[in-house]
């Protein structure tokens, strides 16, 4: 069977800085792959090449068999593919049920006459879109209120939405970007169900992670990553005892390896992660708890 | 030809001042201050009201004279800046963008029909005019005063552009622009530094204003209006951000406009400048200068 | 899965007392248009000097200038300084046609919406690619270009503009006299208003404010944020290219005095003063900016200073503007249809 997502050779250099050195891999329907690797290894970068939202130096991704390598992010997510972002980008002014009809956006068969005339079809699809909306927050299991701005939603609530959003475009791969930062113990265990379910409806998943307990747990496939080269990829059990990965990790402050396989949360990094920048640092949604707001720091400087 | 040349180095020299604080407060805030062009607006009033009440105590107005005036404009004008920054600007630092835009247009507003209010409505005739005689060069005829100017804006422009290279505000301020929070977590003082640059831009932007209206005489308070358009744009043909980019740019933009008017009729220079802006934008938007850079996602 | 337990919404912002809480029910009601347009319908009865006319005519005008730059400022976060190019552009192109190639005015808006449209792409086509801050001052430049050029071309007038531009008539029927016209474009008026905001309210609109509120993220959903922002300015264009037309018909006589950065300008006002994004605050925003200096007229030149400095402490106060736009949906549209099972699928 040919692979749903294929990354080839993928390389990725911005100014002297090579963020993607040689990455390929590839995912199969319904099929979880992780991937690892320490802080700053290029496991964002990568998600943002396959994404569209940074052009790759050379290097071809193909998705289902056709070349997304140079298209524009929405002409890749019209290709089947969703994502969330490291830091939740959610619209935060925005009411819950709008942030995840925009995942609707690409489907839903509505135009400008429909709008102004209020045909029947403008009625049909905005229901549509509305009932697409409270089912897929239905099983993310969305909690809070639906009908207020997103921000006012706790941060574990908002990765719910986040994750919600991207479902709701019926995508066949979702790739999702730390989606366990900054949850807590609970939360982790249901997310790992959540991933699982989302599996369950055949949709492949890639997932970058910093929890060692949910990569070892949920993955089929591990890819990792240091300093943008791929150092690993296969079952979680070989990559955890691949001498390459360990000697990453613990060549490494960032990353304990003697966390690895502990499923409690989460190694130095990934836990109380909980940035809470939304674009470029401009905007700071406050999530709630009152974090200090040296996370931000963190968050920010870590990617510097 | 070398006439249209000179021309167009005068008005770019003018446009490339007033183009450096356009670019540097937009290096280090990302922050289009509409206000900019006001100020060198602003620079000319104070060096009015300075003159005006001056010159009963120096008759025949010396050089000297007139650069002290140029001097306590700039710290006026710098001043004014800085207040603009810490009133408008600072309290939406971390608000969307388009707030920030939005409350710059406000700010520029106040400041063009506040000066009405002070000066009313009609142009003021400078106190001073420099004029006077002129050498000819390669056929083309050079005036001293523009000499004068010229050499100005120059030693203002090598000044600054030694500050910021050398110094440790300037390292601070280049810091900031490459990444604000890091500057910040190594120890910069991030709102020094952003009053500082203000203070300099706007000092930059009164000089050229004092120096437009002694040597062509006329001021009011819509001034600025266009010279902060064509900052705006002299300052993207070079690359925005970039200091070397905004001087390049001013001199570009003004011998784009020297032989823009001498071909199509000075009517059409404004149209000119800025059609040219929109196609440059379409070919090169990162100006001559400037670099490519991915937006982090 | 058919009722999920809601937490307790955040209370909303602290309103201005009861006064105001009442006011912001009826602004927040679906009834909101149907009694601006009674008020509307009914303020000729109250006061119907030519003088009056005159203004409220203008008013109304200027809200649908507002309305249209609502959608490119207010929904999609761009922001137009020249946005007055487009009210000149459709000015002048159904004056010269009128006037020149005598078309009656009303066949002249087809020639009026391609046009804008074109002027919409020219400008909006470099620079919406680019950072937002590009756009504004772009569109500032745009607005001097054309102004500049009405000003020197000739089929434009020159400085003196068209004149005798005639009203609008309906199977030769004249709409001039004031009463009559001002009925026209109040309905021209309104129907524009209910069109915009159908489109705010639709896969359109909500792509609008998905870019307004993050562009990575509306990209990443399969948003191309280069079109539909091309959409939002259009479409601006277009309502501001027909409020010319009006314009045109209402003063007989146009000129380049009238598109100046200063009238765009107000219009940004009136967008931002009403709360950006909201229909209803943007309309009262457009009657508050053109209403307000009638009632100050000695302070004429106090307004544009205060207008200015009114920006400033609006953004830094309270940048919602006087009338927000809800962020909460209302119930209805929220509800889950009857026939909802709940039930997930992929297509
Ligand atoms: N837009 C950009 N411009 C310049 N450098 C970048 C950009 N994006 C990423 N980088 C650099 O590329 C490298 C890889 O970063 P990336 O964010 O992909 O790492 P990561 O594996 O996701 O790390 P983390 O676990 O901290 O999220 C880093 O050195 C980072 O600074
Ligand atoms: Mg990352």
């Amino acid at each position: 069977m040919s692979a749903l997502l294929d990354v080839a050779d993928l390389h990725l250099a911005f100014g002297g800085v090579k963020a993607v050195d040689g990455l390929s891999f590839q995912v199969h329907e319904a099929e979880i792959v992780s991937v690892i690797g320490p802080n700053g290894a290029g496991k964002t970068s990568a998600f943002n090449c396959i994404t569209g939202f940074y052009r790759a130096t050379s290097g071809a991704i193909t998705i289902a068999g056709t070349d997304v390598t140079r298209l524009r992010p929405s002409a890749v997510a019209a290709r089947g593919v969703s994502r969330t972002f490291q830091n939740v980008r959610l619209f935060g002014d925005l009411p819950v049920l709008d942030n995840v009809r925009a995942g609707t956006h690409l489907w839903l068969r509505q135009n400008v006459f429909d709008a102004l005339l209020h045909t029947p079809r403008y009625r049909r699809t905005e229901q549509v879109a509305t009932d697409e909306a409270h089912r897929w927050l239905d099983f993310v299991g969305l909690r809070a209120d639906r009908t207020g701005p997103a921000r006012a939603l706790p941060y574990g609530e908002q990765r719910r939405v986040e994750i919600a959003r991207a479902l709701a475009r019926h995508p066949k791969l979702l790739l999702l970007d730390e989606p366990a930062a900054g949850l807590n113990h609970n939360e982790k265990l249901e997310l790992l169900e959540l991933i699982r379910r989302i599996r369950d409806l055949g949709i492949a998943i890639v997932l970058i992670e910093h929890d060692m307990g949910l990569v070892m747990e949920v993955s089929q496939r591990v890819v990792v990553l240091n300093f943008g080269r791929e150092i690993a990829d296969g079952s979680p059990e070989a990559v955890r005892r691949d001498p390459a990965v360990i000697e990453a990790y613990l060549g490494s402050d960032d990353e304990p390896a003697a966390e690895t396989g502990d499923h409690e949360p989460a190694t130095a990094t990934g836990d109380g992660e909980r940035p809470t920048e939304t674009r470029d640092g401009e905007r700071v949604a406050e999530t709630g708890d009152g974090e200090p707001s040296g996370e931000i720091d963190r968050e920010a400087g870590a990617d510097a | 030809m070398t006439q249209i040349i000179w021309n167009g180095l005068f008005v770019g020299s003018f446009y490339a001042l007033v183009a450096l604080g356009y670019s540097m407060v937009y290096g280090i805030m990302k922050l289009l201050n509409f206000a900019h062009g006001d100020l060198y607006m602003l620079g000319a009033f104070i060096g009015f009201a300075l003159l005006t009440s001056f010159s009963g105590f120096t008759a025949t107005l010396s050089l000297v004279a007139l650069l002290v005036v140029l001097l306590l404009s700039m710290v006026g004008t710098g001043l004014a800046g800085v207040a603009i920054e810490r009133i408008a600007y600072r309290p939406l630092r971390s608000a969307p963008r388009l707030s920030l835009l939005i409350t710059a247009v406000g700010a520029s507003f106040a400041l063009e029909y506040g000066m009405r209010i002070i000066a009313g409505p009609n142009p003021q005739v400078y106190p001073v005019r420099l004029g006077g005689s002129s050498v000819h060069v390669l056929g083309a005829r050079i005036g001293v005063a523009q000499l004068v100017l010229i050499g100005v804006a120059i030693a203002l422009m090598v000044t600054l552009n030694a500050m910021v290279m050398r110094s440790r505000q300037g390292r601070a301020m280049r810091a900031i622009a490459l990444d604000p929070v890091a500057a910040r977590l190594m120890g910069v003082d991030v709102n020094r530094v952003i009053a500082m640059a203000f203070f300099i831009g706007s000092a930059l932007a009164g000089a050229a204003g004092v120096m437009a209206g002694s040597y062509y005489g006329s001021i009011n308070f819509l001034m600025g209006f266009i010279i902060g358009l064509k900052a705006f744009t002299a300052a993207v043909i070079g690359g925005i951000g970039s200091f070397k980019g905004a001087m390049l740019g001013g001199v570009v933009l003004g011998l784009l406009e020297s032989f823009g008017t001498h071909f199509l009729g000075g009517q059409w220079r404004d149209v000119f400048a800025f059609a040219f802006l929109i196609l440059f934008l379409t070919v090169r938007p990162t100006g001559l200068l400037g670099e490519r850079v991915t937006e982090r996602v | 899965m058919t009722t999920t337990k809601t937490v307790q919404p955040p209370k909303p912002p602290a309103g201005g007392g009861g006064l105001g809480n009442a006011a912001k029910t009826v602004l927040r009601s679906r009834w909101i248009g149907p009694v601006g347009l009674f008020l509307g319908a009914i303020a000729p009865i109250l006061i119907a000097t030519p003088y009056a006319m005159n203004v409220m005519t203008s008013a109304l005008i200027f809200v649908m200038l507002a309305v249209g730059l609502n959608i490119v400022v207010g929904q999609c976060g761009l922001l137009d300084l020249g946005y007055a190019a487009f009210f000149a552009v459709g000015a002048y192109t159904s004056g010269i046609l009128a006037t020149r190639l005598h078309w009656p005015l009303l066949a002249t808006i087809p020639a009026v919406i391609v046009v804008t449209v074109l002027a919409g792409i020219v400008v909006g086509g470099p620079t919406l690619r680019l950072r937002s801050d590009y756009l504004a001052i772009v569109t500032l430049g745009f607005g001097e270009i054309i102004r500049v050029t009405a000003n020197n071309l000739s089929i434009t007038g020159g400085p003196e503009g068209i004149y005798g531009i005639p009203s609008l008539s309906v199977a030769g029927v004249d709409l001039s006299n004031s009463v009559v016209f001002y009925y026209v474009v109040l309905v021209i008026v309104a129907a524009a208003v209910l069109g915009a905001n159908r489109l705010i309210r639709s896969r359109l609109g909500r792509a609008w404010r998905f870019i307004r509120e993050d562009e990575d993220a509306a990209e990443a959903m399969g948003v191309h944020t280069y079109r539909v922002k091309m959409a939002a300015y259009i479409a601006g264009a277009v309502w501001g290219g027909l409020a010319g037309v009006l314009f045109g018909a209402q003063l007989s006589a146009i000129s380049p005095a009238s598109f100046t950065f200063l009238q765009s300008a107000l219009v940004l006002m009136a967008v931002v003063l009403g709360g950006m994004g909201s229909t209803p605050g943007v309309v009262i925003g457009a009657l508050f900016v053109t209403m307000l200096p009638e009632a100050l007229r000695g302070l004429s030149d106090y307004r544009y200073f205060a207008f200015g400095a009114l920006l400033i402490i609006v953004m830094v106060l309270r940048p919602q503007g006087l009338w927000p736009a809800r962020t909460r949906e209302p119930a209805r549209t929220a509800r889950r249809s009857a026939t909802f099972d709940g039930e997930v699928r992929i297509r």
